[in-house]
């Protein structure tokens, strides 16, 4: 075991097989993107040269027009993937092109055109708007930036956004604090909307507001994507409003992607015993279903992404877990039988006859 | 046999920005060894009702009467009240890192908390300490006593909460969404471990959450509250099935996991919670109700019992009274 | 990209966007305004403040008080303000504070003297807070190896030995005016860059300088209309508390010799040449005494009256959801 880590692709790993889809047309593509941290000397536990591998090798694809969720619990890494997509962070290795074009590596100058085309919706609705500004500055502000218009095209355009994402034009300057939860995301998204972006990267945009503002906020951005031809990543712990909103989804685990298929593939044909745990830990809301089912309870709690196990991940919790899963790291690829855009990282993933319980795999 | 009786509670602040009626007319009732859930959004009054049981509201107005095992426990003060905390009856909050205290350890929580109620040595509560955090399911329970709460995870430090409630045996635990800062898969976890604690124990509980899927998994009984307002208790297959409420059938409607897979268009409840401050007359729902008709901006609906007597299924709302004769307007 | 349909109703907000019913008595004020609410009904405050006004007041109407009077600030009156023992007068119909060791009229040099003070207090605190918000937004949102040294320099500054290097200072340059301004200046604009980049280190990692950076907006300007806004709360705060103590740095300065030139009058000058009076005199040592303990004492009320109004520690009666 060598002192310090290496990061994978730096020649020692293998190299994960793409998804088929034709990449010339995909309008984002991350390429084995990695991302670590150091972890800083002078914390509860002795640093040194360890790395919080938060991003730890993904590769995903997004075609316009269509909208790919991504699901995973706390320390996933989702949130800073979605950052690097964004280019809001540096990737420690990997490439993000954005309509063929790599903006891995760009200066802030030169990445200034892409901040009109990729924009971000974020999870805090207090959080992400800054309280002493009246909205219609924070609706303007991106206008501002990009030069785009003068004051009173811009004074137009800032209500016209206000009402194509449902709030009263005449509020422009009130501040935000003024504001319901989730007026404030409907103000968030009609800052992104501002500069007309292709692609939205929305990070857990429902997750703080109560559950009927919730849907209101989905069936919005659902009816934004098809008025205004919008592609979304749409990230989310909350597997079921995810379900709502994408036509493919990604889980994620511990710095990684599990499993990778369509939203029905995914929700009804899951293959690997994360996935399945997950849906299985959903609570529904209808107490025959509830009393009738038998959940999938993992054991323990997730590893630190300081130190991720060796071979699978997922080995430390998984129910269906053998000698092979700390050997070798299982690579995304599709089942025998499955189409070529269902894919799993297990080594032993469950068919269409079995299902997974707390103890193991089990016949239909 | 009734263990818990909330009669007409009623929790009002006086705010510098005016009189917040953070609970109304409250009434419900638990018996011994069941399962309550109270559900609500941001502003329902949930959390304040529970705390203010408990005696845990400082500065606000209370009126009305919570009766456990007969005793009234908004007039007891000082040491009364006390030996009822913890002892009879417990409660879990939602983020154990802000309820558990961060400078002393675990084990030295639990034995203080049994010790403040009962003559035990500290050898002999450090021993049960131990055998409770292992009973919650946390690994290596003698070295656990040791640390410190942010040594642990969240799902464990829940777990450590939960131990530290049933350190005295209640006979009732009141658990203030105990797993919405909890990832789903830690979740399933906490609430697995409650329902086995609860038969255990033969405790009653009281689980106060925001999340219908929690609650119709956990819950005898369902009671909704919206606005400060009890407005639809039923036990919980009737309220799945036939909900009598105009809010809870909403509310229901807006789910996306109603079932497990459908992308059907979510139907959200128009508008927003309304304001504590300054409640209007009337229901506090008709703004956003469908079936909203002139009297519902008026007159605010009692609870009226909703099919047979025998079911105690109650809710709120004009549309069920029998006197009702005005049309709903759209 | 058109965007012309209407939004079905139940996606729209219902009322338009109006904050909830009830409400709208509570909303509808910037977070200044509310603050200046707060302000207006604190009595404290009020005082104060009406108690600043008038010293002020006594600042500027100084000339006119010595023409009212009909004597100057630097004149002498021998005779009529010296006993035969040449002691100074008590307070009479002629010199309605009494008179100094000099036989100066005491009311006319404690009005000038309040000129001085305001002066040297306003203005030194207006150069520090310049400097130190400039300085502390910058290290705070830069990082790195500008932080650090500006970091450095920050330090060293609040480490010199403030009255040593003052004496110093005068020394090589001369007392007056100017230098005074300078000096205090100099030794407040470090912690108030301290403060600056505490606040701004942390208003850096909230969510919506990261929304300003996805959008494509530069440095400059995410510190000029995102953090800057959020700090000014604090500098108000800090700086009517630096004024005060400014004022009172300055007395010192003065009581020891080194800060304005005599014959000009000044608060701390009059307290130095009344010493030798006390027991002979008491309104000589009194009333320069009481301005500047009155004057502090009010600028520090405000300031905590300030504090209080901008943010105010809500009772948490019942937590958060």
């Amino acid at each position: 075991m060598s002192d310090e880590p290496v990061p994978p692709g730096a020649g020692t790993g293998t190299a994960e097989p793409r998804a088929s889809s034709p990449t010339s047309t995909a309008l984002l593509e991350l390429g084995d993107i990695v991302r670590w941290f150091p972890v800083r000397a002078g914390s509860v536990e002795p640093g040194g040269r360890r790395q919080v591998r938060a991003v730890d090798g993904v590769s995903l694809e997004i075609n316009p027009g269509e909208t790919l969720g991504l699901v995973g619990e706390s320390g996933c890494g989702k949130s800073t993937l979605a950052r690097c997509a964004a280019r809001l962070q540096e990737l420690t290795s990997g490439t993000v092109r954005f309509s063929g074009d790599d903006i891995s590596r760009l200066s802030a100058h030169r990445l200034r055109p892409y901040r009109r085309k990729i924009q971000m919706v974020f999870q805090d609705p207090i959080g992400s708007l800054n309280p002493r500004r009246r909205v219609g500055s924070i609706i303007a502000e991106p206008l501002i930036i990009h030069r785009i218009g003068d004051r009173s095209e811009r004074r137009d355009r800032v209500r016209h956004l206000m009402e194509i994402v449902g709030l009263n034009p005449e509020h422009f300057n009130r501040f935000p604090g003024e504001f319901s939860g989730g007026q404030r995301q409907r103000i968030g998204i009609a800052r992104a909307l501002a500069v007309e972006p292709q692609l939205i990267i929305c990070d857990e945009p429902v997750s703080a507001l109560d559950v009927s503002i919730q849907a209101q906020i989905v069936n919005l951005l659902r009816d934004l994507q098809a008025q205004l031809s919008l592609t979304y990543l749409f990230i989310a712990h909350d597997i079921s409003v995810v379900e709502h909103m994408s036509d493919r989804i990604a889980v994620m685990y511990l710095g990684k992607i599990v499993e990778l298929g369509t939203t029905e593939q995914v929700m009804t044909r899951g293959r690997h015993p994360y996935s399945l745990a997950l849906l299985s830990a959903l609570p529904i809301a209808d107490p025959e279903v509830e009393a009738k089912r038998r959940r999938v309870i993992l054991r323990g709690d997730a590893p630190s992404p300081v130190d991720p196990p060796s071979g699978c991940r997922f080995r430390t919790r998984c129910p269906v877990v053998q000698e092979r899963c700390a050997e070798e790291e299982p690579v995304l690829h599709a089942c025998p039988g499955d189409p070529a855009d269902h894919l799993v990282a297990c080594h032993f993933p469950l068919g269409d006859d079995e299902s997974l319980t707390s103890d193991g795999r089990v016949p239909k | 046999m009734t263990l818990l009786e909330v009669q007409n509670l009623s929790v009002a602040f006086h705010t510098a920005d005016g009189i917040v009626t953070a609970v109304r007319n409250v009434s419900f009732d638990v018996a011994a060894g069941d399962t309550l859930g109270i559900v609500g959004e941001s502003g329902s009054g949930k959390s304040v009702t529970c705390l203010t049981m408990l005696g845990l509201t400082r500065g606000a107005e209370v009126s009305g009467s919570v009766l456990f095992e007969g005793r009234e426990l908004l007039s007891l003060r000082g040491e009364e009240l006390r030996r009822v905390r913890g002892a009879e009856i417990a409660m879990v909050f939602q983020d154990p890192l802000s309820s558990l205290h961060p400078l002393y350890r675990i084990g030295w929580q639990m034995c203080e908390a049994m010790r403040a109620h009962q003559r035990i040595s500290r050898s002999k509560a450090r021993r049960r300490a131990i055998e409770l955090l292992g009973l919650v399911g946390i690994p290596q329970p003698a070295r656990c006593v040791d640390d410190y709460p942010h040594q642990l995870s969240g799902g464990m430090r829940q777990r450590a909460m939960i131990a530290l409630a049933l350190s005295l045996q209640p006979k009732l635990l009141v658990a203030d969404e105990p797993t919405t800062a909890l990832d789903v898969t830690v979740q399933a976890q906490i609430l697995e471990l409650l329902t086995r604690v609860q038969d255990e124990f033969d405790m009653a509980l009281i689980l106060i959450s925001h999340d219908l899927g929690v609650v119709a998994g956990m819950a005898d009984r369902v009671a909704v509250m919206y606005a400060g307002r009890i407005v639809e208790t039923a036990d919980r297959f009737a309220l799945f099935a036939a909900p009598a409420h105009p809010y809870t059938k909403g509310l229901l409607q807006a789910l996306p996991n109603r079932s497990l897979y459908g992308r059907e268009r979510l139907r959200p409840i128009p508008g927003q919670p309304p304001s504590l401050i300054g409640l209007p007359s009337g229901c506090p729902f008709a703004p956003r109700c469908p079936v909203a008709f002139e009297r519902c901006s008026t007159d605010e609906p009692q609870l009226v019992v909703v099919g047979e007597e025998a079911q105690r299924h109650v809710a709120a709302c004009w549309q069920l009274s029998p006197d009702v004769t005005d049309l709903p307007v759209g | 990209m058109t965007i012309g349909a209407t939004l079905p109703p139940e996606v729209a907000d219902l009322d338009g966007g109006e904050p909830a019913r009830g409400a709208a008595a509570v909303a509808g004020r910037s977070p200044w305004r509310l603050a200046w609410e707060r302000l207006r009904h604190d009595r404290v405050a009020i005082a104060s403040s009406v108690t600043i006004m008038l010293i002020a007041l006594l600042a500027i109407c100084a000339p006119l008080i010595a023409h009212l009077v009909g004597h100057g600030p630097n004149q002498q009156y021998p005779t009529l303000g010296l006993t035969p023992d040449g002691l100074p007068r008590p307070p009479s119909g002629t010199f309605l504070f009494g008179t100094d060791d000099l036989g100066r009229d005491l009311l006319v040099r404690v009005a000038y003297g309040a000129q001085i003070s305001l002066l040297v207090g306003v203005v030194s605190t207006a150069i520090a807070v310049v400097l130190g918000v400039l300085v502390g937004l910058t290290a705070g949102y830069v990082g790195g190896p500008v932080d650090a040294l500006l970091c450095r320099f920050v330090d060293v500054v609040l480490s010199f030995p403030v009255l040593l290097l003052a004496i110093a200072l005068v020394s090589i340059v001369g007392p007056g005016l100017i230098i005074t301004i300078v000096i205090i200046a100099f030794f407040s604009w470090a912690s108030i860059a301290r403060i600056v980049r505490g606040q701004t280190l942390s208003l850096r990692e909230r969510e919506f300088v990261e929304a300003a950076r996805s959008l494509g907006a530069s440095s400059a300007r995410i510190m000029v209309r995102d953090i800057l806004p959020n700090v000014a709360a604090q500098v108000i705060v800090y700086a009517t508390l630096l004024i005060p103590s400014a004022i009172a740095f300055e007395a010192t300065l003065s009581f020891l010799g080194l800060g304005v030139v005599p014959p000009t009058s000044e608060w701390g000058g009059m307290l130095a040449e009344s010493v030798g009076y006390y027991q002979v005199a008491w309104w000589f040592i009194t009333f320069p005494g009481v301005a500047l303990l009155i004057t502090t004492l009010a600028f520090n009320l405000l300031g905590d009256a300030v504090r209080d109004a901008l943010d105010p520690r809500a009772h948490s009666l019942f937590r958060n959801k």
